[in-house]
Protein backbone atom coordinates (compact mmCIF):
# COMPACT_ATOMS: atom_id res chain seq x y z
CA UNK A 1 0.00 0.00 0.00
CA UNK A 2 1.48 3.29 -1.10
CA UNK A 3 0.95 6.74 0.84
CA UNK A 4 -2.16 7.33 -1.88
CA UNK A 5 -3.65 4.37 -1.08
CA UNK A 6 -3.39 5.07 2.27
CA UNK A 7 -4.02 9.33 2.19
CA UNK A 8 -7.74 7.36 0.05
CA UNK A 9 -8.57 5.46 3.00
CA UNK A 10 -8.40 7.94 5.04
CA UNK A 11 -10.83 9.89 2.70
CA UNK A 12 -13.07 6.92 2.06
CA UNK A 13 -12.77 5.56 5.62
CA UNK A 14 -12.08 2.05 4.37
CA UNK A 15 -16.03 1.12 4.40
CA UNK A 16 -16.98 0.53 0.67
CA UNK A 17 -19.16 -1.97 1.90
CA UNK A 18 -22.62 -1.10 4.17
CA UNK A 19 -22.90 -4.48 6.04
CA UNK A 20 -20.08 -6.41 7.90
CA UNK A 21 -18.97 -9.85 6.17
CA UNK A 22 -19.32 -13.51 7.43
CA UNK A 23 -16.16 -13.86 9.08
CA UNK A 24 -16.04 -10.17 10.61
CA UNK A 25 -16.37 -10.32 14.31
CA UNK A 26 -15.96 -6.78 14.93
CA UNK A 27 -17.86 -3.89 12.67
CA UNK A 28 -17.94 -0.49 13.72
CA UNK A 29 -19.16 1.93 11.35
CA UNK A 30 -19.23 6.06 11.86
CA UNK A 31 -18.84 6.08 15.45
CA UNK A 32 -19.34 9.52 17.57
CA UNK A 33 -18.46 10.39 20.90
CA UNK A 34 -17.74 13.35 22.40
CA UNK A 35 -17.08 15.06 25.86
CA UNK A 36 -18.65 18.18 25.92
CA UNK A 37 -16.67 20.12 23.11
CA UNK A 38 -14.61 17.52 23.17
CA UNK A 39 -14.74 15.65 20.12
CA UNK A 40 -12.99 12.56 20.91
CA UNK A 41 -14.41 10.18 17.69
CA UNK A 42 -15.84 11.75 14.75
CA UNK A 43 -16.89 8.79 11.82
CA UNK A 44 -14.45 6.47 13.18
CA UNK A 45 -14.75 2.81 11.45
CA UNK A 46 -13.20 -0.39 11.84
CA UNK A 47 -13.43 -4.01 10.66
CA UNK A 48 -11.90 -6.86 12.75
CA UNK A 49 -11.68 -10.58 11.00
CA UNK A 50 -11.86 -14.06 12.79
CA UNK A 51 -8.54 -14.76 13.79
CA UNK A 52 -6.54 -11.51 12.88
CA UNK A 53 -4.28 -9.29 15.63
CA UNK A 54 -5.31 -5.58 14.79
CA UNK A 55 -3.83 -2.98 16.54
CA UNK A 56 -4.93 0.75 16.82
CA UNK A 57 -2.93 3.29 17.51
CA UNK A 58 -2.98 6.84 18.51
CA UNK A 59 -1.82 9.75 20.76
CA UNK A 60 -2.63 9.42 24.51
CA UNK A 61 -6.61 10.94 24.52
CA UNK A 62 -7.27 10.50 21.11
CA UNK A 63 -9.53 8.38 21.75
CA UNK A 64 -8.43 4.78 21.77
CA UNK A 65 -9.82 3.26 24.69
CA UNK A 66 -13.28 5.48 24.45
CA UNK A 67 -13.65 3.58 21.60
CA UNK A 68 -13.32 -0.02 23.06
CA UNK A 69 -15.38 0.93 26.15
CA UNK A 70 -17.94 1.30 23.58
CA UNK A 71 -17.27 -1.47 22.03
CA UNK A 72 -18.34 -3.59 25.14
CA UNK A 73 -20.60 -1.60 26.47
CA UNK A 74 -19.28 0.23 29.26
CA UNK A 75 -20.07 3.70 27.18
CA UNK A 76 -22.21 4.55 25.01
CA UNK A 77 -21.65 6.37 21.59
CA UNK A 78 -23.46 9.20 20.45
CA UNK A 79 -24.05 7.73 17.20
CA UNK A 80 -22.82 5.22 14.65
CA UNK A 81 -23.02 1.32 14.54
CA UNK A 82 -21.00 -1.24 16.46
CA UNK A 83 -21.71 -4.84 16.11
CA UNK A 84 -19.87 -7.83 17.62
CA UNK A 85 -20.02 -11.21 16.92
CA UNK A 86 -23.10 -10.34 14.71
CA UNK A 87 -24.94 -8.48 17.40
CA UNK A 88 -25.64 -4.67 17.34
CA UNK A 89 -24.13 -3.99 20.85
CA UNK A 90 -26.84 -0.67 21.37
CA UNK A 91 -29.98 -2.60 21.23
CA UNK A 92 -28.64 -5.52 23.22
CA UNK A 93 -30.99 -6.30 26.81
CA UNK A 94 -28.71 -6.11 29.53
CA UNK A 95 -29.02 -9.93 29.78
CA UNK A 96 -27.93 -10.39 26.08
CA UNK A 97 -24.86 -8.06 26.41
CA UNK A 98 -23.84 -10.23 29.57
CA UNK A 99 -23.80 -12.90 27.71
CA UNK A 100 -22.05 -11.72 24.89
CA UNK A 101 -19.59 -10.41 26.85
CA UNK A 102 -18.54 -13.99 28.00
CA UNK A 103 -17.19 -14.56 24.57
CA UNK A 104 -15.16 -11.33 24.36
CA UNK A 105 -12.31 -10.95 26.83
CA UNK A 106 -11.09 -7.47 28.14
CA UNK A 107 -7.36 -6.81 29.58
CA UNK A 108 -7.53 -3.60 31.27
CA UNK A 109 -4.20 -0.95 31.05
CA UNK A 110 -4.00 -1.19 34.80
CA UNK A 111 -5.01 -4.89 34.96
CA UNK A 112 -7.57 -3.87 37.19
CA UNK A 113 -7.59 -6.93 39.31
CA UNK A 114 -9.85 -6.97 41.77
CA UNK A 115 -7.30 -6.39 45.31
CA UNK A 116 -9.47 -7.75 48.37
CA UNK A 117 -9.48 -11.15 46.34
CA UNK A 118 -6.74 -13.94 46.03
CA UNK A 119 -5.24 -14.73 42.62
CA UNK A 120 -7.54 -17.77 42.31
CA UNK A 121 -10.46 -15.56 43.55
CA UNK A 122 -10.20 -13.38 40.88
CA UNK A 123 -9.85 -16.22 38.17
CA UNK A 124 -13.08 -17.69 39.60
CA UNK A 125 -15.00 -14.71 39.50
CA UNK A 126 -16.10 -14.49 36.10
CA UNK A 127 -16.63 -18.17 36.16
CA UNK A 128 -19.97 -17.43 38.72
CA UNK A 129 -22.00 -15.38 36.25
CA UNK A 130 -20.89 -17.58 33.30
CA UNK A 131 -21.11 -20.91 34.69
CA UNK A 132 -23.73 -22.32 31.80
CA UNK A 133 -21.57 -21.38 28.73
CA UNK A 134 -18.93 -23.78 29.90
CA UNK A 135 -20.82 -26.67 31.39
CA UNK A 136 -21.98 -27.60 34.94
CA UNK A 137 -18.49 -26.53 36.77
CA UNK A 138 -17.92 -28.69 39.86
CA UNK A 139 -14.63 -27.81 40.46
CA UNK A 140 -13.07 -24.81 39.21
CA UNK A 141 -9.61 -25.72 40.31
CA UNK A 142 -8.49 -27.33 36.97
CA UNK A 143 -9.83 -24.22 35.03
CA UNK A 144 -8.10 -21.56 37.28
CA UNK A 145 -4.40 -23.84 37.26
CA UNK A 146 -5.13 -23.95 33.06
CA UNK A 147 -5.61 -20.18 32.76
CA UNK A 148 -2.74 -19.46 35.27
CA UNK A 149 -0.18 -22.28 33.70
CA UNK A 150 -0.57 -20.46 29.98
CA UNK A 151 0.89 -17.50 31.70
CA UNK A 152 3.53 -18.97 34.07
CA UNK A 153 1.74 -18.38 37.08
CA UNK A 154 0.45 -21.44 38.99
CA UNK A 155 2.67 -20.59 41.28
CA UNK A 156 0.79 -17.46 42.58
CA UNK A 157 -2.73 -18.84 42.80
CA UNK A 158 -3.38 -18.12 46.50
CA UNK A 159 -1.25 -14.73 46.22
CA UNK A 160 -3.35 -11.11 47.02
CA UNK A 161 -3.03 -9.09 44.13
CA UNK A 162 -0.78 -6.40 46.45
CA UNK A 163 2.46 -9.44 46.80
CA UNK A 164 2.03 -9.26 42.64
CA UNK A 165 4.83 -6.99 40.47
CA UNK A 166 3.56 -4.83 37.80
CA UNK A 167 4.25 -7.69 35.08
CA UNK A 168 2.77 -10.28 37.24
CA UNK A 169 -0.81 -8.49 37.82
CA UNK A 170 -0.43 -8.01 33.93
CA UNK A 171 -0.29 -11.58 33.43
CA UNK A 172 -2.57 -13.01 35.98
CA UNK A 173 -5.50 -10.43 34.32
CA UNK A 174 -4.31 -12.10 31.24
CA UNK A 175 -5.30 -15.28 32.72
CA UNK A 176 -8.62 -13.61 34.11
CA UNK A 177 -9.58 -12.96 30.42
CA UNK A 178 -8.65 -15.87 29.18
CA UNK A 179 -10.94 -18.56 31.76
CA UNK A 180 -13.80 -18.13 29.82
CA UNK A 181 -12.43 -19.03 26.95
CA UNK A 182 -13.19 -15.52 24.48
CA UNK A 183 -13.22 -15.57 20.96
CA UNK A 184 -11.99 -12.16 20.99
CA UNK A 185 -9.68 -10.34 23.41
CA UNK A 186 -9.68 -6.67 23.80
CA UNK A 187 -6.21 -5.58 25.11
CA UNK A 188 -6.02 -1.59 26.59
CA UNK A 189 -2.64 -0.66 26.47
CA UNK A 190 -1.04 -4.46 27.25
CA UNK A 191 2.65 -3.46 27.73
CA UNK A 192 2.18 0.59 29.22
CA UNK A 193 3.73 1.22 32.55
CA UNK A 194 5.89 -2.32 31.98
CA UNK A 195 10.07 -2.12 31.16
CA UNK A 196 10.82 -3.11 27.92
CA UNK A 197 11.94 -6.78 28.99
CA UNK A 198 8.10 -7.96 30.85
CA UNK A 199 6.73 -5.82 27.96
CA UNK A 200 8.36 -8.58 25.63
CA UNK A 201 7.00 -11.32 27.63
CA UNK A 202 3.57 -10.07 27.60
CA UNK A 203 3.68 -9.55 23.73
CA UNK A 204 4.70 -12.91 23.85
CA UNK A 205 2.03 -14.41 25.94
CA UNK A 206 -0.54 -12.90 23.92
CA UNK A 207 1.12 -14.22 20.45
CA UNK A 208 0.75 -17.71 21.83
CA UNK A 209 -2.93 -17.64 23.51
CA UNK A 210 -3.91 -15.77 19.92
CA UNK A 211 -2.22 -19.35 18.21
CA UNK A 212 -3.62 -21.93 21.34
CA UNK A 213 -7.17 -20.78 21.36
CA UNK A 214 -7.48 -18.83 17.67
CA UNK A 215 -8.97 -15.53 19.02
CA UNK A 216 -9.19 -12.37 17.35
CA UNK A 217 -7.20 -9.96 19.12
CA UNK A 218 -8.03 -6.05 19.37
CA UNK A 219 -5.18 -4.32 20.47
CA UNK A 220 -4.96 -0.87 21.51
CA UNK A 221 -2.00 0.73 22.05
CA UNK A 222 0.83 3.86 21.79
CA UNK A 223 3.41 1.34 21.65
CA UNK A 224 5.37 1.03 18.17
CA UNK A 225 7.51 -1.99 18.85
CA UNK A 226 4.27 -3.46 20.41
CA UNK A 227 2.31 -2.95 17.11
CA UNK A 228 5.06 -4.13 15.20
CA UNK A 229 5.75 -7.01 17.02
CA UNK A 230 2.01 -8.25 16.89
CA UNK A 231 0.01 -6.15 14.13
CA UNK A 232 -1.31 -7.84 10.90
CA UNK A 233 -3.14 -4.78 10.52
CA UNK A 234 -3.03 -1.52 11.91
CA UNK A 235 -5.34 1.81 12.54
CA UNK A 236 -3.87 5.21 13.14
CA UNK A 237 -6.51 7.08 14.99
CA UNK A 238 -6.14 10.44 14.86
CA UNK A 239 -8.65 13.51 15.12
CA UNK A 240 -11.46 10.76 15.82
CA UNK A 241 -10.96 9.47 12.93
CA UNK A 242 -9.41 6.23 11.22
CA UNK A 243 -6.38 8.24 9.56
CA UNK A 244 -4.42 5.56 8.00
CA UNK A 245 -4.39 1.82 7.68
CA UNK A 246 -2.18 -1.48 6.56
CA UNK A 247 0.40 -3.29 7.99
CA UNK A 248 3.09 -1.94 10.15
CA UNK A 249 5.70 -1.85 7.09
CA UNK A 250 3.29 0.26 4.60
CA UNK A 251 2.51 2.52 7.54
CA UNK A 252 6.70 3.03 8.10
CA UNK A 253 7.07 3.92 4.14
CA UNK A 254 4.14 6.01 4.80
CA UNK A 255 5.53 9.94 4.03
CA UNK A 256 2.72 11.38 5.31
CA UNK A 257 3.77 14.02 8.64
CA UNK A 258 1.36 12.71 11.23
CA UNK A 259 1.83 8.98 10.00
CA UNK A 260 5.14 9.49 10.46
CA UNK A 261 5.24 11.13 13.81
CA UNK A 262 4.29 7.99 15.00
CA UNK A 263 7.40 6.05 14.39
CA UNK A 264 9.90 8.34 15.08
CA UNK A 265 12.48 7.53 17.84
CA UNK B 1 -21.09 35.33 45.09
CA UNK B 2 -24.27 35.31 44.94
CA UNK B 3 -24.46 33.48 41.80
CA UNK B 4 -21.95 30.89 43.48
CA UNK B 5 -24.44 30.40 46.27
CA UNK B 6 -26.98 29.62 43.73
CA UNK B 7 -24.88 27.50 42.00
CA UNK B 8 -24.02 25.68 45.04
CA UNK B 9 -27.61 25.35 46.01
CA UNK B 10 -28.26 24.43 42.66
CA UNK B 11 -25.56 21.63 42.97
CA UNK B 12 -26.80 20.30 46.28
CA UNK B 13 -30.55 20.01 44.87
CA UNK B 14 -28.65 17.65 42.21
CA UNK B 15 -26.96 15.55 44.59
CA UNK B 16 -30.55 15.02 46.39
CA UNK B 17 -32.03 14.34 42.91
CA UNK B 18 -28.84 11.90 41.80
CA UNK B 19 -29.17 10.20 45.30
CA UNK B 20 -32.81 9.45 45.02
CA UNK B 21 -32.17 8.03 41.56
CA UNK B 22 -29.83 6.20 43.26
CA UNK B 23 -31.93 5.43 46.16
CA UNK B 24 -34.55 3.97 43.58
CA UNK B 25 -32.14 2.11 41.60
CA UNK B 26 -30.87 0.21 45.11
CA UNK B 27 -34.63 -0.93 45.60
CA UNK B 28 -35.16 -1.97 42.15
CA UNK B 29 -31.82 -4.43 42.39
CA UNK B 30 -32.50 -5.87 45.79
CA UNK B 31 -35.61 -7.75 44.65
CA UNK B 32 -34.21 -9.14 41.55
CA UNK B 33 -32.04 -12.35 41.21
CA UNK B 34 -29.18 -13.49 41.46
CA UNK B 35 -28.65 -12.79 44.94
CA UNK B 36 -25.37 -12.01 46.46
CA UNK B 37 -25.49 -14.05 49.58
CA UNK B 38 -22.36 -14.85 50.59
CA UNK B 39 -21.15 -11.28 49.55
CA UNK B 40 -23.80 -9.97 52.09
CA UNK B 41 -22.52 -11.97 54.61
CA UNK B 42 -19.00 -10.94 54.34
CA UNK B 43 -19.75 -7.31 54.15
CA UNK B 44 -22.08 -7.86 57.28
CA UNK B 45 -18.90 -9.68 59.34
CA UNK B 46 -16.62 -6.96 58.11
CA UNK B 47 -18.75 -3.71 58.99
CA UNK B 48 -20.33 -5.36 62.33
CA UNK B 49 -17.17 -6.87 63.56
CA UNK B 50 -15.50 -3.97 62.85
CA UNK B 51 -17.08 -0.97 64.52
CA UNK B 52 -18.13 -3.25 67.41
CA UNK B 53 -14.74 -2.21 69.04
CA UNK B 54 -15.19 1.59 68.49
CA UNK B 55 -18.60 1.64 69.41
CA UNK B 56 -18.38 -0.37 72.25
CA UNK B 57 -15.82 1.90 73.99
CA UNK B 58 -17.73 4.79 72.54
CA UNK B 59 -20.83 3.83 74.32
CA UNK B 60 -18.86 2.89 77.47
CA UNK B 61 -17.16 6.61 77.97
CA UNK B 62 -21.20 8.16 77.01
CA UNK B 63 -22.98 5.93 79.82
CA UNK B 64 -20.23 7.41 82.24
CA UNK B 65 -19.85 10.78 81.18
CA UNK B 66 -23.59 11.51 81.02
CA UNK B 67 -24.10 9.51 84.76
CA UNK B 68 -20.86 11.74 85.96
CA UNK B 69 -21.96 15.06 84.68
CA UNK B 70 -25.68 14.45 85.79
CA UNK B 71 -25.15 13.65 89.03
CA UNK B 72 -24.55 16.84 90.42
CA UNK B 73 -27.45 18.48 89.43
CA UNK B 74 -29.94 15.40 90.18
CA UNK B 75 -28.20 15.34 93.83
CA UNK B 76 -28.82 18.55 94.43
CA UNK B 77 -32.85 18.25 93.25
CA UNK B 78 -32.69 15.08 95.23
CA UNK B 79 -33.98 13.44 92.00
CA UNK B 80 -30.95 11.12 92.46
CA UNK B 81 -32.71 8.17 92.14
CA UNK B 82 -34.13 9.13 88.41
CA UNK B 83 -30.57 8.49 87.37
CA UNK B 84 -31.53 5.19 85.97
CA UNK B 85 -34.65 6.09 84.27
CA UNK B 86 -33.43 9.60 82.81
CA UNK B 87 -29.71 7.56 81.81
CA UNK B 88 -32.02 4.86 80.34
CA UNK B 89 -34.60 6.56 78.41
CA UNK B 90 -32.30 9.26 76.76
CA UNK B 91 -29.83 6.74 76.00
CA UNK B 92 -32.50 4.01 74.47
CA UNK B 93 -34.31 6.36 72.67
CA UNK B 94 -31.66 8.81 71.18
CA UNK B 95 -27.87 9.73 71.89
CA UNK B 96 -27.16 5.66 71.01
CA UNK B 97 -29.06 5.49 67.95
CA UNK B 98 -27.82 8.63 66.85
CA UNK B 99 -23.86 8.54 68.12
CA UNK B 100 -23.44 4.74 66.94
CA UNK B 101 -24.71 5.96 63.63
CA UNK B 102 -22.17 9.00 63.45
CA UNK B 103 -19.38 6.70 64.44
CA UNK B 104 -20.78 4.60 61.93
CA UNK B 105 -21.18 7.12 59.41
CA UNK B 106 -17.34 8.19 60.56
CA UNK B 107 -15.71 4.86 59.81
CA UNK B 108 -17.98 2.37 57.47
CA UNK B 109 -19.63 5.11 54.59
CA UNK B 110 -15.89 6.67 54.55
CA UNK B 111 -14.68 3.33 54.29
CA UNK B 112 -17.12 2.22 51.65
CA UNK B 113 -16.67 5.83 49.69
CA UNK B 114 -13.05 5.06 49.90
CA UNK B 115 -12.98 1.39 48.75
CA UNK B 116 -15.55 1.91 45.87
CA UNK B 117 -14.18 4.85 44.62
CA UNK B 118 -10.58 2.92 44.00
CA UNK B 119 -12.38 0.32 42.35
CA UNK B 120 -13.94 2.74 40.27
CA UNK B 121 -10.56 4.43 39.63
CA UNK B 122 -8.29 1.31 38.93
CA UNK B 123 -11.15 -0.04 36.56
CA UNK B 124 -12.58 -3.15 39.31
CA UNK B 125 -15.69 -2.22 38.71
CA UNK B 126 -15.54 -1.50 34.72
CA UNK B 127 -13.77 -5.13 34.97
CA UNK B 128 -16.93 -6.43 36.62
CA UNK B 129 -18.87 -5.65 34.27
CA UNK B 130 -17.33 -7.03 31.48
CA UNK B 131 -16.84 -10.13 32.88
CA UNK B 132 -20.67 -10.03 33.34
CA UNK B 133 -21.57 -9.62 36.96
CA UNK B 134 -23.97 -6.78 37.60
CA UNK B 135 -21.41 -4.35 40.21
CA UNK B 136 -23.90 -2.05 41.56
CA UNK B 137 -25.76 -5.63 42.95
CA UNK B 138 -22.58 -7.00 43.99
CA UNK B 139 -21.28 -4.00 45.18
CA UNK B 140 -23.97 -1.57 46.07
CA UNK B 141 -26.96 -3.68 47.04
CA UNK B 142 -24.52 -5.66 49.78
CA UNK B 143 -23.31 -2.86 50.96
CA UNK B 144 -26.19 -1.13 52.04
CA UNK B 145 -27.94 -4.16 53.01
CA UNK B 146 -25.50 -4.79 55.35
CA UNK B 147 -25.17 -1.65 57.14
CA UNK B 148 -29.07 -1.62 57.14
CA UNK B 149 -29.14 -4.56 59.19
CA UNK B 150 -26.00 -4.34 60.98
CA UNK B 151 -26.73 -0.61 62.54
CA UNK B 152 -29.46 -1.71 64.83
CA UNK B 153 -27.38 -4.37 66.31
CA UNK B 154 -24.58 -1.95 67.03
CA UNK B 155 -27.20 0.16 68.40
CA UNK B 156 -28.39 -2.48 70.73
CA UNK B 157 -25.05 -3.45 71.62
CA UNK B 158 -23.99 0.37 72.20
CA UNK B 159 -27.11 0.76 74.33
CA UNK B 160 -25.87 -1.99 76.50
CA UNK B 161 -22.62 -1.13 77.38
CA UNK B 162 -23.26 2.38 77.47
CA UNK B 163 -25.90 1.41 80.40
CA UNK B 164 -23.12 -0.90 82.01
CA UNK B 165 -20.72 2.75 81.86
CA UNK B 166 -23.56 4.22 83.84
CA UNK B 167 -23.97 1.28 86.15
CA UNK B 168 -20.42 1.28 87.01
CA UNK B 169 -20.63 4.46 87.90
CA UNK B 170 -23.42 4.60 90.18
CA UNK B 171 -22.59 1.24 91.69
CA UNK B 172 -19.17 3.37 92.61
CA UNK B 173 -20.71 6.79 93.90
CA UNK B 174 -24.00 5.46 94.86
CA UNK B 175 -24.13 2.40 95.83
CA UNK B 176 -26.47 1.09 93.77
CA UNK B 177 -26.51 -2.59 92.66
CA UNK B 178 -26.32 -3.33 88.95
CA UNK B 179 -29.15 -5.63 89.61
CA UNK B 180 -31.06 -2.63 90.72
CA UNK B 181 -30.09 0.10 88.34
CA UNK B 182 -30.75 -2.47 85.80
CA UNK B 183 -34.60 -3.22 87.11
CA UNK B 184 -35.21 0.32 87.00
CA UNK B 185 -34.06 0.94 83.43
CA UNK B 186 -36.41 -1.72 82.31
CA UNK B 187 -39.15 -0.33 84.32
CA UNK B 188 -38.64 3.02 82.78
CA UNK B 189 -38.33 1.63 79.29
CA UNK B 190 -41.63 0.93 77.36
CA UNK B 191 -42.01 0.07 73.74
CA UNK B 192 -42.66 3.38 72.64
CA UNK B 193 -39.32 4.19 73.27
CA UNK B 194 -37.56 0.56 72.20
CA UNK B 195 -39.43 0.28 68.74
CA UNK B 196 -39.08 3.49 67.47
CA UNK B 197 -35.05 3.83 68.54
CA UNK B 198 -35.00 0.46 67.06
CA UNK B 199 -36.54 1.14 63.18
CA UNK B 200 -35.00 4.52 63.50
CA UNK B 201 -31.65 2.12 63.58
CA UNK B 202 -31.93 0.66 60.36
CA UNK B 203 -33.11 3.99 58.44
CA UNK B 204 -29.73 5.16 59.82
CA UNK B 205 -27.64 2.22 58.72
CA UNK B 206 -29.83 2.26 55.17
CA UNK B 207 -28.73 6.16 55.00
CA UNK B 208 -25.18 5.81 55.76
CA UNK B 209 -24.35 2.54 53.33
CA UNK B 210 -26.49 4.33 50.56
CA UNK B 211 -24.42 7.81 50.73
CA UNK B 212 -21.37 5.89 51.33
CA UNK B 213 -22.01 3.71 47.94
CA UNK B 214 -23.10 6.62 46.13
CA UNK B 215 -20.09 8.99 46.59
CA UNK B 216 -17.55 6.11 46.02
CA UNK B 217 -19.59 4.41 42.99
CA UNK B 218 -19.84 7.95 41.06
CA UNK B 219 -16.21 8.70 41.83
CA UNK B 220 -14.15 10.59 39.53
CA UNK B 221 -11.61 9.77 38.10
CA UNK B 222 -8.05 9.87 39.70
CA UNK B 223 -6.48 9.14 43.19
CA UNK B 224 -7.30 12.55 44.79
CA UNK B 225 -11.23 11.79 43.84
CA UNK B 226 -10.83 8.98 46.60
CA UNK B 227 -10.09 11.21 49.09
CA UNK B 228 -12.61 13.57 48.22
CA UNK B 229 -15.22 10.44 47.78
CA UNK B 230 -14.23 9.45 51.27
CA UNK B 231 -14.23 12.62 52.72
CA UNK B 232 -17.70 13.94 51.07
CA UNK B 233 -19.28 10.51 52.42
CA UNK B 234 -18.76 11.44 55.56
CA UNK B 235 -19.85 14.83 55.76
CA UNK B 236 -23.35 14.08 53.73
CA UNK B 237 -24.12 11.38 55.87
CA UNK B 238 -23.54 13.03 58.98
CA UNK B 239 -25.91 15.44 57.84
CA UNK B 240 -29.02 13.37 56.29
CA UNK B 241 -28.37 11.32 59.64
CA UNK B 242 -29.63 14.47 61.73
CA UNK B 243 -32.29 15.18 59.11
CA UNK B 244 -33.57 11.09 58.80
CA UNK B 245 -33.19 11.49 62.66
CA UNK B 246 -35.52 14.88 63.01
CA UNK B 247 -38.16 13.14 60.37
CA UNK B 248 -38.10 9.90 62.79
CA UNK B 249 -38.80 11.88 65.83
CA UNK B 250 -41.26 14.34 63.96
CA UNK B 251 -43.30 10.49 62.65
CA UNK B 252 -42.90 8.76 66.05
CA UNK B 253 -44.38 11.39 68.03
CA UNK B 254 -47.20 11.83 66.10
CA UNK B 255 -48.35 8.10 66.84
CA UNK B 256 -47.07 9.07 70.77
CA UNK B 257 -50.04 11.36 70.24
CA UNK B 258 -53.03 8.78 68.98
Amino acid sequence: MNDNHILQMKQSTGFQDSMPQENVVIYIKDLHKSFGDNHVLSGFNMKLTRGENLVVMGKSGSGKSVMIKCLVGLMEADSGYIEVMGKEVSTLSQETLDILRADIGFLFQGSALYDSMTVRENLEFPLRRHKNKLGNIVDTTPMVMEALENVGLAHAIDLMPSELSGGMKRRVALARTLILKPKVILYDEPTSGLDPITAKEIIGLMRSIQKKYNTSSLIITHDVDCARVISERMILLVDGINYAEGTYEELLKSQDPKVEAFFKK
Amino acid sequence: MSLSLVDKTKNFFIEIGDLSYFAGRFFKEVLKPPFEFKELLRQCYHMGNRSLVLVSVTGFIIGLVLTLQSRPTLIEFGAVSWMPNMVGISIVRELGPVITALICAGRIASGIGAELGSMRVTEQIDAMEVSGTNPFKYLVVTRILATTLMLPLLVIIGDAIALYGSALVENLKGDVSFQLYFNKVFDALEYGDLIPATTKSFFFGFTIGLVGCYKGYYCKKGTAGVGVAANTAVVFASMLLFFVDFVAVFVSDIFYEL
